[in-house]
């Protein structure tokens, strides 16, 4: 299956750097008030919650509603302290979850 | 150590209700005033913010919403939402909340960082179903709500209505 995840991060860093972290993943987005060919609505079906974890804590948190566009993108930013391994994951309402792992040095 | 930014100066020194604060704001912008209202109205959006935020009187500056002035891509819109923080233990900015006034569902999203992020901006792209004020509510460490607003134009064709 194709991956749906998107992510950008530097593979290295300096210690105390400020890296821009870039996010997306593939996903319609349906809100579930758009109607279909048939003039029936499209099925809701929305990405959630979206969650960076680094070395296993949470460093960032989002709540998704209707309003982010469909494939939603997402940049933060996250302050380099140590190595380790990033975790990003996208929960949708029906309960799909999508994970994506990098890692990242720091030196 | 926080400049006063200068709006804050000119404002008078009661601060507004979030409800109140919405229907000035609403009355200020005549393009607002259309009669074709399909989406929610700015007191909706502002009920909103208001549970978002505790209804904890709020603060202007610090917010800078960057957001195309017009566009005829409301499906795609692209936003940056920078807040003014050190991002240190003591004083960062918690969430930041986008409300977008005339969308059928004004709550677009919610972020919430923390001093690990070292800079308290998102970039995202969001849905704008018609011309409206977004509105971007930033709750700091210390319980302070800090809101900023952007105006952006929806064209669906040669600069026509909403």
């Amino acid at each position: 299956m194709a991956q749906r995840t998107h992510v950008r991060i530097p593979r290295r860093a300096g210690k105390g750097e400020i890296i821009h972290i870039k996010t997306k993943i593939d996903h319609p987005m349906e809100s579930g008030r758009r109607l279909g060919q048939n003039g029936k609505p499209i099925p809701r079906n929305l990405i959630k919650k979206f969650f960076c974890l680094f070395n296993e804590r949470e460093v960032f948190r989002a709540d998704f509603d209707s309003g982010v566009a469909a494939d939603p993108y997402l940049a933060f930013y996250f302050r380099a302290t140590e190595s380790g391994r990033f975790r990003l994951v996208w929960v949708a309402e029906n309960g799909e979850k999508y994970d994506r792992s990098v890692t990242m040095e720091v030196v | 150590m926080e400049a006063k930014h200068p709006f804050q100066e000119a404002l008078p020194g009661r601060r507004k209700v979030l409800l109140m604060c919405g229907r000035a704001f609403a009355a200020s912008i005549p393009m607002l005033l259309l009669p074709c209202l399909a989406g929610a109205s700015p007191r909706d959006a502002k009920k909103r913010l208001a549970a978002l935020t505790n209804d904890v009187a709020v603060k202007k500056g610090r917010v800078t919403i960057t957001l195309p002035k017009i566009t005829d891509q409301g499906d795609f819109v692209p936003i940056k939402v920078a807040v003014e923080s050190p991002m240190t233990e003591f004083d960062h900015v918690k969430a930041i909340h986008i409300v977008a006034e005339r969308n059928p569902d004004p709550a677009v999203a919610s972020y919430y960082l923390g001093p690990a992020n070292g800079k308290a901006e998102i970039s995202t792209r969001i849905r704008l179903v018609k011309t409206q004020v977004v509105v971007a509510a930033a709750v700091m460490s210390d319980g302070s709500i800090y809101v900023g607003k952007t105006h952006s134009k929806i064209s669906t064709g040669a600069g026509g209505c909403g």
